[in-house]
This record gives structure tokens, C-alpha cells and sequence, in this order.
């Protein structure tokens, strides 16, 4: 019975990739042309003859005829580490804090859930200043935990877990009780695996944007051995009034990518509808 | 895999460890806000000072944008681990300047530590800017730009004018503007980038007239705006007429503009003579540059204009050593050799902040080989700074430069006259610095 | 909202919640709670000189007229971007749900472009929308469209409504088909068999399955196009023409990072984020009462 409507689904999925991949086009055509054809203000839409080239280049120097940079592979490196630890750290704490606020009851629990859901109105751009002070004070300035753990709290995931807990049926909490399981023992072997798509969905979002993390490494980090392949982009394109190896730029971004598509395809198993469904 | 992602932060962790413990020298922390090829030549310097003796390691690092680099340092000062040397932009200078005991002052840096250093061999244009009005030197001129007329010298010769000729006054600009575009030359005439620099602040001190009051606020916290005067208001006018005829396009903010020039889009351009290397390896076109035009019938115009660019300061942190300051003045005295002064103009389009660099490459022929290349610096220094053109100190400088780009943009959109709009800029700006004043009694 | 069934523990729920309360204490109450404080003083960026001026701040804020421009602008600006990020992620969520074929490749086009870095997209945004070097802007321009977002505010406003909504159509996405992907196949199949299938079975049985995560999503975009868009703002149009896109929270990063006007961004932020908590307690009061769990 899906099968009628199947073309149009196709032509609109079509026609959103096409809009939505158009940037990336742009960047992969980018990074196989030289450097004057962007700066001039002439990105062209097909590709150019400079691709082993400029890639070479951008991974194992980051060396243009004018830009220094760090070979890409190291800030990838970097980058990734302080990825995955966002991406683990918020998605632990925020499975058991939505956790705790939906399956008990206790007293403060709004208080702590409001608490946490603060951490959304203030960007961290508005408390640079104090908050830099208290990580400097635990001495993390310079240190992958300095990168990750002020990023890990997230309200984000925490509202996107109790939404999700909110619509576990209550007949299935009771048949667990039921079957003798302990609120852990509930949590592991019911709930987390009836979350997949969403921890999932929440893994590529957190991956993305610890990926992109720009102004707290930018702050938290002076040494050029932690520096993360965003910072070193933007350090590449530099100011604007002297010339630029957007070549280069282009091919850094293309490669700052393939972690992130990385991390799309390795989930996108857990998006797989089950065809018999846990009875839920 | 969480334990993987554990180890692999273990083992990064054990690495940061490993390399903080090879320090043998004094480190000196030297943060800057130049991304690009700038950069890398300055980081290149860094390194050539670090081999050049074996006490001293300087650690350069790119801090983001100006602002950003601000930021970073205003936030790791209150830390208490601020950088020894920070890098800012011309615009930043009066917050730096009232920072109290968040900075060293230059000439005292040199007085305490001994190191020799003579701050008369740089520019009077560049010197002033960054000194009290007594003379001292408060923070250590680098990278250093003045704005100039940048101009298509085949638009020009499409369009039927000489390209040998530029237009020297306003009238002229207006002109040629004009014919470029009637001609089909080019699709835009006149475009200015960092709209405020060029057309207010250096506008200001090339025509002799005031910016603000109390020298541009160089004696005095007290200074207030004075844009809204007849020039500033006739000024303001011409590029709303122009505008509405054609032959100016607004480029947008800050550098946005410059790409319409490189680009071929835009004949003639206000800009930085800082956009040369870009400029030189992007343009397909032949180029050349003139000096800002000048309104002819206001009396004395045109005289020197003003610099643009950054400095280096020195920021304090608690526990600061002798020798660390030391390191920060040996590294101040190598970078404003000669050598390295010469090699930063010549390889890039900043000023040659010294004047015997620039005889000396004069002498050599540099500039007959390469035509333009001096323009910049005879602009500068065509005549004595007068009190309107020493340069500008004026509190949230940078805050007062969107203001003024806010009001003119409501203008040239038909918001509002050319008088509502630099008395809204008046206004407004006097309030922020009114506020400064407030926050630094 | 709770449910019914619940655990009886005293000290587990506390343990459970004790990693993110710390992280959250320490390194965002505290921090923020310092930010507040500043909304009190005047004083220059390096803290040597500050003074204590009771509600200064706030009063000075309230007073300026732009302000007031900048409240308005957000307020097109906040619920335009929402509308427009979650009406398309849903209707491009739902049909990549239905196809089988290719649903991974789709999958995969459609979130890429949120990995780009926020730098190098605001250069393709210029590469793409540009009067003079974008492909759309020339576009526009030979159509005989006036298209110039520097000079014509409704232009830019529309513009950074546009990059900033197609920012978050990814992440929205992602959400709706993760929820979609969670739906029993055999409740959907059920509802087709009574008969409903197609729009009408879509609003009648799967968009209620989904009302739980649209909350979330409507909760999480409104506080993005609010929070988190000052990037796309300072790329494109740094708030111009004139003020025709400075939202609030731009003229917050604008006075905060590159002012350092630590007391008036702080008295700023302070509004903002009252006016936002109370915006966000009513739809939790309100809206989530629609919510079917």
C-alpha cells in the first residue's frame, strides 16, 4: 500500500539532496580547482584538474605556497577525540538524568529538570569569560577534558529522552516489575534498547556538533598540537584582506567531512524499522 | 567502545603531559589574530627568532579574529594567565591603553629590563598613533596599513579615461565613476570596503577636520563625536547622489567589498593597502593605485592620512618573571629590525614602519621596480600630523565603528537624510563613549 | 507531565542524575550565575575598574529604541526559521520513511550538509547568494529581481531566515525519522486497513504517534533560532542593513565579543533568557498538554 506514492516520496527526496547537497557540491568542486579562481569570486560549477594535488597537499602538509597549517590528519585527530567524548559523555548522562526525572519520583525532581534545561538560554559566546575562568581554575586549560567535559551537560538530549521515556506505555514498566527486573536492570535490557534510533539520531546531531566546535577550542586551547581541524580552517581563510589557498580550504573541509559521514553510515543500521516490533 | 574512547583519551592526555615537559627555556605565550598567509609569515618570523638564540621560545598562536583574539586575552587575564604579548587591532588601542595593571607599557617594558630599544625609528605616523601625547610608547607597532584608491587601470582605459590619470579629488572620482559605468566598463563604478576607516576616520584626517573632540580623544577620556559637520554631512550626501546615480555601490561591511574589486566587479575601491597580496595573485586584470580624493575646495586638504593595522602588547599575570619579560623585550627588539621590517613590507602590503627601511629599499631601486608600492607610505606621511590626524583614541572604538555603518546603511537605504544619520551616529556614539569614560574614571 | 508507573527509590534517581547536575553546576549555573552578576556593575573589559549601578544596565537597554527594533526582528525572525525548519525536515522525514530503495543514500545526502564547518558555509553561502558572485544572487538579478542584501533589509532579513532554517532542516530531520522509524509498523499498517492511509491516516494516526517529538522539536528550534543563530547573522549581514537583522541575541555576541561590554550583554542576556524561560514554561503548560504519550 506504499507503493503508489512511492515516486512522488523519491521526487521530493531527490529534490531535497539536490538543495541540500548543493554546498558540499560546491566545496568538493572547490577543492579540485587553484586557489585564484575562488578568491577571484568565480566558483565554478565543474570540477577542476587539481584534485590529487591539493588533497596531498592537505593532508600531509597543510602547507600551501602561503598558508601554514597543520597537516590535516593530526587536527582531525584532535578534532575526533573531542567528538567522541561529546558525543558519549552527553549521551550517557542525559539517558540517566531523563532517566531519573521520568521513572521516579522524588522530591526536587522539576527543580533538577528546569535546572538542566537552563543550560539552552545561555550560549557559552555570553559567559566566555567566567567560564574560561573555572576551567583554568581546575587547570583543564590545553587539555582534552578542558575541551569535552564543560560541553558535555545538554539539555538537548535530556528533553529528547524524556519525550521519548514519556511514551514507553506503562503496561511494559509493569511487566517488568512483574518479571522481577530492578529499575537498573529495566534500563539496560528494555529501555536503552528500545531508545536506538533515537540514541542514534542523537549521535550523528552530538557528533556533528562537537565536530564543529569553534570558539571554545579556539579559547580553551593555545598549544598547536590540540588544534582541531575547525580552528585550523578558519586559520587558513584567515582575515580576507591577504590572499587565500581556498584550494586548500576546500579540500581541508571535504576532509573534515568523511568523520561525520562516517559516523551517518555507521548509524543509519539503527534506523532500520524492525519488521516484527518489540511489543511495545 | 566507551572504554576505547576512554583509552584514547589516556593516551592523549599522557601526550599533553610528555610535551609541557620539554620547556628548558623561558616561554614567552604570543597570541595573534592573523590567520592566512600573514600568519604563517609571522609565525615564520617567530621561529627565526627562536632559532636566532637559545634563552627564549616563543609560542605564537592564532587566537581567531581580532575580537575574538580580545576576548580570548581579556578572559585568560581575568584567569590569571594571560598571554605575555597579544596582538590588536589599531581600533582596540584606547581599551588597551586605559588597562591599567592588565599591561606593561612599552617604553616602561624596555626601561625595566634593559634591553636597548630606540622607538624613534619608527614612522611619526605610526608612532603617534600608539603613544601617549607625550611621546611614549605604549605598544609596539607592527603590521601597519593606510587606506588608499585602489583602480582597474582596463576599466579605466575601457571607459575611455586615462588610466595614468586617477581621479585626485572627489569631483573627479564622481566622473570617472560616472563614465565607467555608462560605458559599460564595468558594473560598478566606486565601492568602498571598511566603510568607517575610509570614509569617516581617514576621510576626516586627510580633509584636516576633527573626528572627535579633544584631538580624536587622544587627550582625553572626555572626547565626543564630531561627524555631523557640513564636510562630514556634504561627504555623506555625495555617496547617497552617487548611490542614487549609479556609480557608487554599497559593498557592505567591514572588508566585504574588497572581493567586488579583486573580482573585476568594481573600478575603483577605498581600501586597505593591505589588500595588495590578494589583490596581486587573484586580480586577471591590470590594477593600479592612487591616493584617497579630497574635496578641493576645503582649505589645506589633503594632508596625511592615518594607519590602520595592529600592535603588540604586553599583557602582566601573576607571577610573572623578570626573565620572562625580558624574553618579551629581546623578541620586540628582533622583530623591529630592519631586516624583518623590510621583509614584512616586501612581502606583504603593510607600511615599512621604519623610515630607513624604506629609504634604504628606495635607494635600491625597490620602488622603481615596483611602481604603487610606496604610494601608500607618501600618503602617510605627505605632511605633519596635525592634531586631527595623529591618529584616533576613542573608548569601544570598534562598537562605534558598527554604529556608524548602522546609520549610514539606513541612509544610503532611504531611511532616513544624511543629517538624521550622522546625528543618530553622533548620538549614539557619544552615549558609548560616555559610557567608557564612566567604566574608566 | 509524569507517569503513572514509577520506580520507588529514594537515593537512586539522585545518583542518576548527579553527573549531568554536576557538569551542569559547576561549569553552567556557576559561570552563568557570574555572567548575571555582571548585568550589575559597569565595567571595562579587564575587570580592574568595576562599579556597582544597581539596574543601570537593564534601564539603559530598555530605553534604546533599537532595542525594541531588535526584539521585533526576532520575533519575525524566530518563528519564521521554526515554521520553516520543521515543516520541510517533516514532510522530507516522512517520505524517506516510506521509501525502501536508497532510504540510506537519502538518509545521508539530506544530514551531510549540517557537518559542513560553520566558516566554510558562510563562504558557500556568499558562493551561492551573493548579488555579485553567487549563483542564486546573479540568478535573481537576471530575472530582473533587485536582489541585494546589503542595501534592502526585508531582503536580508529573509535571507538569514532562510540559510538560518535550512541549517537546522538536518538536525530536524534526523529527529522526526528517528521517531517515524520508532512507530510499530503495525499500528500504521492497521490504520491503513481501517481505511486510513495516505494524508489522511498520516494526520490521524502516525502525526499523533509524532506529537511528542514535535514538542521536543518545536521546545529545541525555537531556542535554536533564538540562541543559536548569531553565527549565521555575523557571516552574512553582521546584523545590517542598518538593524534589519540584528536579533537579540546578535546584539548579545556583538556587545559581548566584540564590545566587551560585559554589563550591558549580560543585562541583555538576563532579559532574554527571562523572557525565554517564561515563553518555555508556557509551552510546556500549554502546548504539552496536546501531547499524546
Amino acid at each position: 500500500m506504499r507503493r503508489p506514492h512511492n515516486w512522488l516520496a523519491h521526487f521530493i527526496l531527490i529534490l531535497g539532496a539536490l538543495i541540500f547537497a548543493f554546498p558540499i557540491y560546491l566545496a568538493a568542486i572547490g577543492s579540485s580547482h587553484d586557489a585564484g579562481t575562488i578568491g577571484r569570486g568565480q566558483m565554478p560549477l565543474l570540477p577542476g584538474d587539481q584534485w590529487l594535488t591539493n588533497y596531498q597537499q592537505a593532508l600531509q602538509s597543510g602547507q600551501g605556497e602561503r598558508v601554514r597549517g597543520n597537516p590535516a590528519l593530526g587536527l582531525m585527530q584532535n578534532s575526533l577525540i573531542m567528538a567522541l567524548g561529546i558525543t558519549f559523555g552527553k549521551i550517557a548522562v542525559s539517558l540517566l538524568s531523563a532517566y531519573a526525572v521520568v521513572f521516579f519520583r522524588f522530591p526536587g525532581r522539576m527543580f533538577f529538570f528546569w535546572l538542566i534545561f537552563l543550560t539552552l538560554m545561555l550560549p557559552v559566546e555570553v559567559r566566555i569569560i567566567p567560564t574560561y575562568a573555572v576551567v583554568a581554575d581546575f587547570g583543564m586549560v590545553n587539555t582534552f577534558e578542558g575541551l569535552i567535559i564543560p560541553l558535555i551537560a545538554s539539555a538537548t538530549a535530556t528533553l529528547l529522552f524524556r519525550q521519548f521515556f514519556l511514551t514507553i506505555p506503562d503496561e511494559l514498566v509493569d511487566a517488568a516489575k512483574m518479571d522481577g527486573a530492578g529499575p537498573m536492570r529495566f534500563f539496560w535490557s528494555i529501555l536503552l534498547p528500545l531508545s536506538r534510533t533515537n540514541i542514534a539520531a542523537l549521535f550523528v546531531i552530538m557528533f556533528i556538533y562537537g565536530w564543529n566546535q569553534y570558539l571554545w577550542p579556539l579559547l580553551i586551547t593555545t598549544s598547536s598540537q590540540m588544534q582541531t581541524v575547525i580552528v585550523g580552517i578558519v586559520k587558513m581563510i584567515g582575515t580576507g584582506e591577504a590572499q587565500t589557498d581556498w584550494h586548500l580550504i576546500m579540500a581541508t573541509t571535504v576532509l573534515a567531512l568523511l568523520p561525520p559521514v562516517m559516523v551517518i553510515i555507521l548509524m543509519q543500521r539503527w534506523f532500520v524499522k524492525g519488521l516484527v516490533d518489540a511489543d511495545k | 567502545m566507551r572504554q576505547r574512547v576512554l583509552s584514547l583519551l589516556l593516551v592523549a592526555l599522557l601526550m599533553s603531559l610528555l610535551m609541557s615537559a620539554s620547556a628548558q627555556r623561558v616561554r614567552v605565550e604570543f597570541w595573534h589574530g592573523l590567520g592566512g598567509p600573514l600568519g604563517q609569515l609571522l609565525e615564520t618570523i617567530t621561529d627565526d627568532f627562536n632559532r636566532s638564540q637559545d634563552r627564549f621560545q616563543v609560542n605564537a598562536t592564532f587566537r581567531g579574529s581580532y575580537p575574538e583574539t580580545m576576548v580570548a586575552a581579556i578572559a585568560a587575564f581575568r584567569a590569571g594567565n594571560a598571554p605575555h604579548i597579544v596582538q590588536m587591532f589599531e581600533v582596540g588601542t584606547a581599551t588597551m591603553m586605559h588597562a591599567g595593571g592588565a599591561i606593561v607599557p612599552v617604553y616602561q617594558l624596555f626601561a625595566r629590563t634593559g634591553v636597548p630599544f630606540d622607538p624613534s625609528v619608527f614612522l611619526p605616523a605610526v608612532r603617534s598613533y600608539y603613544s601617549l601625547p607625550d611621546g611614549r610608547l605604549m605598544s609596539l607597532p607592527f603590521n601597519s596599513s593606510t587606506a588608499i584608491t585602489w583602480y582597474n587601470r582596463d576599466a579605466f582605459r575601457a571607459a575611455g579615461l586615462n588610466p595614468d590619470q586617477p581621479p585626485r579629488t572627489w569631483t573627479e572620482l564622481r566622473n570617472a565613476a560616472r563614465r565607467i559605468v555608462a560605458s559599460g566598463a564595468a558594473r560598478c563604478g566606486f565601492s568602498t570596503a571598511w566603510p568607517t576607516w575610509t570614509q569617516f576616520e581617514q576621510f576626516s584626517a586627510i580633509h584636516n577636520v576633527p573626528l572627535a573632540t579633544r584631538a580624536n580623544g587622544m587627550e582625553g577620556l572626555d572626547a565626543r563625536l564630531q561627524i555631523n559637520s557640513p564636510l562630514h554631512l556634504r561627504h555623506l550626501q555625495t555617496l547617497m547622489d552617487m548611490q542614487r546615480e549609479g556609480s557608487f555601490t554599497y559593498g557592505g561591511r567591514d572588508g566585504a567589498a574588497d572581493a567586488l574589486f579583486v573580482n573585476g566587479t568594481c573600478a575603483i575601491l577605498h581600501g586597505s593597502s593591505a589588500l595588495l597580496g590578494r589583490v596581486r595573485s587573484e586580480a586577471t586584470f591590470n590594477w593600479g593605485v592612487a591616493n584617497l580624493p579630497f574635496y578641493d575646495d576645503v582649505r589645506g586638504a589633503p594632508i596625511n592620512s592615518i594607519i590602520g593595522g595592529a600592535s603588540f602588547w604586553v599583557m602582566t599575570a601573576p607571577g610573572r618573571t623578570d626573565q620572562e619579560y625580558r624574553a618579551v623585550a629581546e623578541f620586540f627588539r628582533f622583530i623591529s629590525r630592519p631586516e624583518v621590517a623590510r621583509r614584512w613590507h616586501s612581502e606583504t602590503g603593510f607600511l615599512p614602519i621604519r623610515q630607513d627601511v624604506f629609504n634604504e629599499l628606495n635607494a635600491a631601486g625597490f620602488y622603481r621596480a615596483n611602481p604603487g608600492r610606496d604610494l601608500p607610505l607618501l600618503q602617510l606621511t605627505r605632511t605633519e600630523p596635525t592634531v586631527n590626524s595623529r591618529g584616533l583614541r576613542l573608548g569601544n572604538m570598534p562598537e562605534i565603528r558598527n554604529i556608524i555603518q548602522e546609520e549610514v546603511e539606513n541612509a544610503l537605504q532611504g531611511r532616513q537624510t544624511a543629517q538624521q544619520a550622522l546625528d543618530n551616529a553622533v548620538r549614539r556614539g557619544d552615549a558609548v563613549l560616555a559610557a567608557f569614560e564612566r567604566a574608566h574614571r | 507531565m509524569q507517569r503513572r508507573v514509577v520506580y520507588p527509590n529514594r537515593v537512586l534517581p539522585y545518583l542518576l542524575l548527579a553527573p549531568q547536575i554536576i557538569i551542569t553546576v559547576v561549569f553552567f549555573i556557576y559561570p552563568a550565575a557570574e555572567a548575571i552578576r555582571q548585568a550589575l556593575y559597569q565595567q571595562d573589559p579587564f575587570g580592574l575598574n568595576a562599579q556597582f549601578v544597581w539596574f543601570e544596565n537593564f534601564a539603559l537597554v530598555l530605553q534604546d529604541p533599537h532595542y525594541w527594533e531588535a526584539a521585533r526582528v526576532t520575533l519575525i525572525f524566530s518563528l519564521a526559521v521554526t515554521l520553516l525548519a520543521m515543516a520541510p525536515a517533516l514532510l522530507l522525514a516522512v517520505m524517506a520513511d516510506r521509501v525502501v530503495r536508497g532510504a540510506a543514500g537519502y538518509r545521508t545526502l539530506i544530514v551531510w550538509p549540517y557537518a559542513i564547518a560553520p566558516a566554510v558555509a558562510a563562504v558557500l553561502w556568499l558562493f551561492i547568494f551573493h548579488p555579485d558572485i553567487g549563483y542564486v544572487g546573479q540568478g535573481l538579478l537576471a530575472l530582473g529581481i533587485p536582489w541585494d542584501y546589503r542595501m534592502n533589509g526585508a531582503q536580508a532579513l529573509l535571507l538569514v531566515i532562510l540559510v538560518s532554517a535550512w541549517k537546522q532542516i538536518s538536525y530536524n530531520f534526523l529527529f522526526f525519522l528517528a521517531a517515524l522509524q520508532s512507530i510499530p509498523r503495525s499500528i500504521t499498517e492497521a490504520a491503513a486497513i481501517d481505511g486510513a492511509s495516505g494524508m489522511r491516516g498520516f494526520w490521524l494516526i502516525t502525526f499523533p504517534l509524532l506529537s511528542h517529538i514535535t514538542f521536543f522539536l518545536l521546545v529545541v528550534n525555537l531556542i535554536y533560532s533564538l540562541f543559536d543563530t548569531f553565527g549565521v547573522i555575523h557571516a552574512l549581514t553582521q546584523g545590517g542593513p542598518g538593524v534589519a537583522t540584528t536579533t537579540l541575541m546578535y546584539s548579545i555576541y556583538r556587545d559581548g565579543v566584540v564590545n566587551v561590554d560585559l554589563g550591558g550583554s549580560s543585562a541583555q542576556s538576563v532579559i532574554l533568557m527571562a523572557g525565554v524561560i517564561l515563553l518555555t514554561m508556557l509551552q510546556f503548560r500549554y502546548l504539552e498538554k496536546r501531547v499524546h504519550y
